[in-house]
């Protein structure tokens, strides 16, 4: 865990960070978000010393930062900057050991925990390892900046705007990767970030910064929801609430446990079941549950067969995974008002609506 | 012809010659090396105080070498030592020093910020950073700053045989004094060649030395 109380930092005359005050929990991702000059890249190099607090403290651990010699102190904190900083005369593998070579690890040990960092981000340790910076594309520069940070298996990772180089394609994907090896790792992040988006999808929580004043500090939904004042309104966006659509997945406002149809039940009983449930079309699975096709209780009412004979292809399925952006963006390209939702081997597990979508966000309005 | 015929009956009198202007050069760059590295990386600390340095090489380079052949005979008499080896070591290595500096100093303030703060970030104390940072990147620079300074040293060189430190120089004085053009294009030939080994030794090693990481292509 790490704590600032009452960080204050002053180059010359200005008040960069101003009495700052706030815990980053064990194990969660802290984004710092705010426009340049706002005090948040200020704020995280005072965690490692790399600027000294005018005053205040910053305890990590419980422990005070300002007591642990400098270079001690760094060595136990990764630390990832946007510009990557790989040093070209050395090879990645030399790259990723240089903390566990500077804390005396065993050179064997060190290299092959390079090798084992390597394919935590998807790169071929064969391939890479003994390749030089300049010979890596700007993503897999990023991945071994990453993965340097992490080789001395550090509890707490620093990184400024780490990603903010990186064109948006790979900047998903390594995102992406990142929170894969995050939700493995548990480290204690803090992140400084100026992309509300980035900050939306990463964080557990996010502290707004403006003209080094803390102004929000809070989950990203309770941002969004929520905004504190109107500066904080206008910097996630008017489209705040599309932006929620990301944090929520499909499994949370779906409808479980759904009514269905198999190929074998009559027309009759499919129209049956749709009216009694109110729908105005039902989904047919399979002999195991998997999601099949539809009918619709129009085509259904008042005619024979069975729906084997009478359903339609479902136009598209949603994952149950999957967050509510994508499910709306499907929606609104196939032109439907709801999904079937399957799992990732096809089972039906229910269904989200456009209703149901539009409750959900609404839910929080309405609490606060 | 007459000039070969010269060259080859004096052969032993080149080679010993030759070891002379390398030793005096040798020993020169070497000194160099040790203070011209230390103050170059001594001043990227203070803009200022580099500014004056590199000023106050820049102007050592300025004075003619006859001159500061010259100006040492005083200066270095009391110690018994005006005329000779010793002063054209001393006048050798001043000469040495702005490129080695000024290679060093450049090398290592060119190198990028972010590399200094990763280093730094990652716990790197400053000697560290600057035997595994600063230093190895910086490398090829100072080495060819180097072969700066020993380009110029073997030319400069041949001037000190005026105060009598031998060397090849001594084929040119002797031949201008005798007026005998055959030891004149034989110490001149000897200088251009000595210069055009010894820089490409170094390059060679340059080339060793410098990290694949730091070469230039693929």
């Amino acid at each position: 865990m790490i704590t600032l109380e009452n960080v204050t930092k002053i180059f010359g005359g200005t008040t960069a960070v101003d009495n700052v005050s706030m815990e980053v929990p064990a194990g969660s991702i802290c984004v710092l978000l705010g426009p340049s000059g706002c005090g948040k890249t200020t704020t995280m190099k005072m965690i490692n010393r790399l600027i000294p607090p005018t005053s205040g403290r910053i305890l990590i651990d419980g422990k005070d930062n300002a007591t642990v010699d400098q270079v001690t102190l760094r060595r136990s904190i990764g630390y990832v900057i946007q510009q990557i900083g790989l040093f070209p005369n050395k090879t990645v593998e030399d790259n990723i050991a240089i903390v566990p070579d500077m804390l005396g690890w065993d050179r064997k040990r060190s290299r092959q925990r390079a090798g084992e960092l390597l394919e935590m981000v998807n790169l071929d340790p064969g391939i890479f390892l003994k390749r030089y910076p300049k010979e890596l594309s700007g993503g897999q520069a990023q991945r071994v900046g990453v993965v340097r940070a992490l080789a001395a298996d550090p509890p707490v990772l620093l990184m400024d705007e780490p990603f903010g180089a990186i064109d948006p394609i790979n900047r998903e994907v390594i995102q992406d990767e990142f929170m894969r090896l995050q939700a493995r790792l548990k480290k204690t992040v803090v992140f400084v970030s100026h992309d509300i988006d980035e900050a939306v999808k990463m964080a557990d929580r996010i502290a707004i910064f403006r003209e080094g004043r803390l102004l929000q500090y809070a989950a990203p939904d309770d941002l969004l929801a929520h905004p504190a004042n109107s500066f904080i309104a206008d910097f996630v966006g008017s489209d705040r609430t599309l932006k929620r659509l990301r944090l929520i997945k499909v499994a949370d406002v779906m409808e479980a446990e759904p009514c269905r149809v198999r190929p074998e039940d009559t027309l009759e009983a499919a129209a049956a079941m749709m009216e009694e449930a109110g729908h105005i079309s039902i989904v047919m699975v399979g002999p195991q549950g998997r999601a099949r096709g539809f009918v619709t209780l129009d085509a259904a009412r008042g005619r024979k067969g069975t729906v084997g004979e009478h359903y339609e292809k479902l136009p598209t399925v949603v994952n149950v995974a999957d967050d509510l952006r994508t499910a709306v963006s499907t929606m609104f390209a196939r032109g439907v008002s709801w999904l079937a939702c399957v799992d990732d081997d096809g089972f039906f597990k229910g269904y989200v609506t456009q209703r149901g979508i539009t409750h959900a966000l609404g839910a929080t309005y309405r609490d606060g | 012809m007459e000039v070969l015929r010269y060259m080859v009956d004096n052969l032993d009198l080149i080679a010993e010659r030759t070891l002379e202007h390398i030793s005096m050069v040798g020993v020169a760059v070497l000194v160099a090396i040790a203070t011209g590295v230390s103050l170059g990386i001594f001043i990227t600390q203070n803009k200022g105080l580099a500014d004056r340095v590199l000023y106050g090489a820049a102007v050592i380079m300025t004075i003619p070498s006859i001159a500061l052949f010259g100006l040492l005979i005083p200066l270095l008499s009391p110690f018994g030592h005006g005329i000779g080896y010793v002063p054209a070591v001393v006048a050798l290595t001043l000469y040495a020093q702005l490129p080695i500096i000024r290679n060093t100093y450049t090398a290592i303030m060119n190198i990028s910020p972010a590399l200094r703060e990763a280093a730094r970030g990652m716990g790197m104390s400053p000697v560290q950073r600057l035997r595994h940072v600063e230093l190895p990147i910086a490398l090829p620079v100072i080495i060819s700053g180097v072969r700066n300074a020993v380009v110029l040293n073997i030319a400069v060189g041949a001037i000190a045989t005026y105060i009598g430190a031998g060397g090849l120089g001594a084929f040119i004085s002797q031949g201008i004094s005798q007026i005998d053009i055959r030891q004149l294009v034989t110490g001149a030939v000897a200088v251009s060649v000595l210069a055009i080994i010894a820089d490409f030794s170094l390059l060679t090693l340059q080339r060793y030395l410098t990290s694949p990481g730091l070469r230039e292509g693929r």
